[in-house]
């Protein structure tokens, strides 16, 4: 193949076909998608949970993945969010022409491994390519189908006396493409990742979760108002309790961020009924040594940071793009 | 040093023991207090530190905090703001600033709006990367929107000093730096300010130096301690300007030795003088015109200054804040952000309508985001 995407693997023609059987197919292998059909025939008995995604992300490579890594874990960890397993797999890839071959070929071949490591698969996608300048080299849509193995997860199920836990240190996915964006040398990872394995031993372990969700763009600060909102309740959150890495952390320093604000591409939270807490923790202390109970559910109506030394204050949602400070 | 590692750099100063400790001394020693303490802090970045940290709630409450005018987006007039603006438009421009500048509503628009209508606005981490935006669009008039405190000034000049060095003509610069010193004169002669203490910015001090807040001690007889920006640093700030109001002894006193001096980075200020000049007045948002409060590049660089070359298209009329908005009563200390009737209703960080609440840094947002 040519070394460079040009529009003519858009076209539909030959280049396309080129483009499916010796790129695509050979790393998303499966019956489903190789049948070539217009649509993936896939079974879907019990209750299912779907969702969608695009991924965009400058740069595309950065420490710790890529977008491809991003496009599956994202959209496999929002399944996941909803206690469901994820299986199916569409994909549309809008590619700026110009793009190195090698390029795509290493973001495919990310995609192929991480769907392995979940055992789902690509059954269905699309390909666009569009002159140069309409996209920035590429975004990737994913959507998602899985069966749910734990129903009643939800951001509206928070009552008094929950506990909220956090999987791992925060902010590593936010700091790593700030540091890249603004040429800042770190050793810091993204932490993108898969979040099933870590989820589906919670639910086999019979804790009561009331509620998980990856904490992505908006970071912690998001969901945990997210879900005070949604659930008309207080949350008291353990400053010192809270895991954040001395690289992050100093990122932070930086560029005047908070680490609460960054996005996490392999970090969730998760709130569970008072009595299992120790249990989950100890769980999820087995995937990653930093997951935390953070703090608790309260009667109020806002999410409230106290600090080590007695003074409190509150946790707001973050707010338009992220900057850096002036001085 | 080799051992010495980043978290090193910061723990210390947020050490929860040490912070208790302070609390009370400060109570101790505040009980004897024949007066109320207004400390006015100048700097945002000690407004956010009070507020994000807690500070306020372990002050004993013969201490008050006073939130001064000390955040660069938040005094920027709207007039300014509509010169970005009015230059991003113009033909071959690529205007390029610092930071959360890009929010600022200006009368009509932002940056931020500006630029989402397809003009090329960019907003940098690092004053030095318009050299790189400059030598890649060697077509292009790239217009640096300069702004900020004693601060980021030396920032400029040095882009300036290297732009010339490496002989790239097509940077232009928008001088919108403003001075520390006078808006606390201006406060202070207000006659109205109920300010008897001052925390002195950081960094700015690191380049200004202490000597510089030496007026408010001879001429307002008003102690001042320049204090760093963490929790510990400014505990430890408030428990000195209680001792110096203990003593009767106002001075001028550093308690950031680690990084700011008496005289401060004197090459720092050679470089700015090198290419700056003092303006006979500025506008500051919500304080007015305050004389002798900013800075303008020097008649020999006009050619380079977008002030003049586009002058004919810049507007120039004053526009004030919104009617309601009592954020000049809230600089001077004569009132609280939650005094104000619009504060987290009709005015809050996404659509501010007076200065404090404009920046991260500003007085209203610190408020409105961690302590409503």
């Amino acid at each position: 193949m040519a070394d460079k995407i040009t529009l003519a693997y858009g076209g539909g023609g030959e280049e396309t076909n080129k483009l499916i059987n010796e790129l695509f197919y050979k790393h998303f292998n499966n019956d489903i998608l190789t049948s070539a059909e217009d649509a993936a025939v896939v079974n879907a008995n019990g209750k299912i949970a779907f969702t969608t995604d695009s991924f965009t992300v400058s740069p595309l490579f950065f420490n710790g993945g890529n977008i491809g890594k991003l496009a599956i874990a994202g959209t496999c960890n929002d399944l996941a969010m909803m206690g469901a397993k994820p299986e199916y797999i569409s994909c549309g890839f809008m590619i700026e022409e110009g793009l190195d071959f090698e390029t795509l070929e290493k973001i495919v071949k990310t995609m192929s491994e991480e769907l392995s490591k979940v055992g789902a698969k690509i059954v269905c996608g699309d390909t666009k390519v569009v002159p140069a300048g309409s996209v920035d080299k590429i975004f990737i849509n994913t959507s998602g189908i899985g069966h749910i193995k734990k129903e009643n997860i939800s951001a509206h199920n928070l009552k008094k006396g929950d506990v909220i836990l956090v999987s791992r240190d925060i902010g590593k996915h936010g700091s790593v493409i700030m540091a890249h964006r603004y040429n800042v040398e770190t050793t810091a990872q993204s932490d993108c990742k898969l979040l099933w394995d870590e989820v589906n031993a919670l639910i086999e372990a019979g804790i009561d979760i009331k509620a998980l969700r990856d904490a992505t763009r908006g970071g912690l600060s998001a969901v945990l108002n997210e879900w005070a909102n949604a659930s008309d309740v207080g949350i008291e959150i353990e400053e010192d309790k809270v895991p954040v890495s001395d690289e992050v952390t100093g990122l932070c320093e930086i560029f005047g961020f908070e680490p609460m604000d960054l996005a996490n591409e392999g970090a969730f939270i998760v709130a569970v009924s008072q009595n299992d807490a120790k249990k989950a923790e100890e769980l999820l202390k087995k995937f990653n040594s930093n997951a935390s109970i953070i703090g608790t559910v309260t009667d109020g109506n806002r999410v409230v940071l106290k600090s080590p030394w007695g003074s409190s204050r509150y946790i707001e949602l973050p707010k338009g793009e992220l900057l850096p400070r002036i001085c | 040093m080799s051992n010495l590692t980043l978290k090193d750099l910061y723990t210390k100063f947020r050490d929860p023991a040490t912070i208790k400790a302070l609390a009370k001394e400060i109570h101790k020693l505040a009980d004897k207090l024949d007066e109320p303490m207004r400390v006015m802090e100048i700097c945002g970045g000690h407004t956010h530190t009070i507020m994000k940290y807690g500070i306020k709630q372990l002050m004993p409450e013969n201490i008050e905090f006073i939130h001064g005018p000390g955040c660069p987006v938040c005094v920027m007039p709207k007039e300014r703001i509509d010169h970005a603006i009015t230059l991003a438009k113009q033909p071959g421009v690529i205007l390029t600033t610092l930071g959360d500048m890009i929010r600022v509503p200006g009368s009509k628009s932002s940056l931020a709006k500006t630029r989402a209508d397809g003009y090329d606005i960019r907003p940098l981490h690092s004053t030095f990367d318009v050299l790189n935006i400059a030598k890649k669009n060697p077509d292009k008039k790239v217009i640096f929107f300069a702004i900020g405190f004693e601060t980021t000034t030396p920032m400029t000049a040095a882009l300036m000093k290297r732009a010339f060095n490496e002989g790239i003509k097509n940077i232009y610069y928008h001088i919108n730096h403003v001075l520390t010193p006078p808006p606390m004169r201006a406060i202070m002669d207000s006659g109205e300010a109920r300010i008897n203490a001052f925390i002195a910015p950081s960094h700015v001090s690191v380049i200004i130096g202490a000597k510089s807040y030496q007026f408010l001690v001879d001429e307002y007889n008003t102690p001042v301690v320049v204090a760093g920006f963490e929790p510990v640093d400014v505990m430890e700030s408030i428990l000195m300007l209680v001792k110096q109001k203990l003593q009767n002894y106002p001075r001028v006193e550093n308690q950031y030795k680690r990084a700011a001096t008496w005289d401060g980075n004197v090459l720092a200020q050679q470089m700015t003088e090198e290419f700056m000049e003092i303006r006979d007045t500025f506008r500051w948002r919500g304080l007015g015109d305050i004389p002798k409060s900013a800075l303008k590049l020097k008649d020999k660089y006009a050619q380079f200054d977008a002030e003049k070359i586009y002058a004919n298209v810049l507007p120039n009329e004053h526009i004030d804040d919104h009617k309601l908005c009592i954020c000049g009563k809230i600089l001077k200390g004569l009132a609280k952000p939650t005094d104000c009737k619009v504060f987290g209703t009709a005015c809050t960080p996404s659509s501010p309508l007076g200065s404090c609440m404009v920046s991260d840094e500003g007085a209203c947002n610190a408020y409105y985001r961690y302590a409503r």
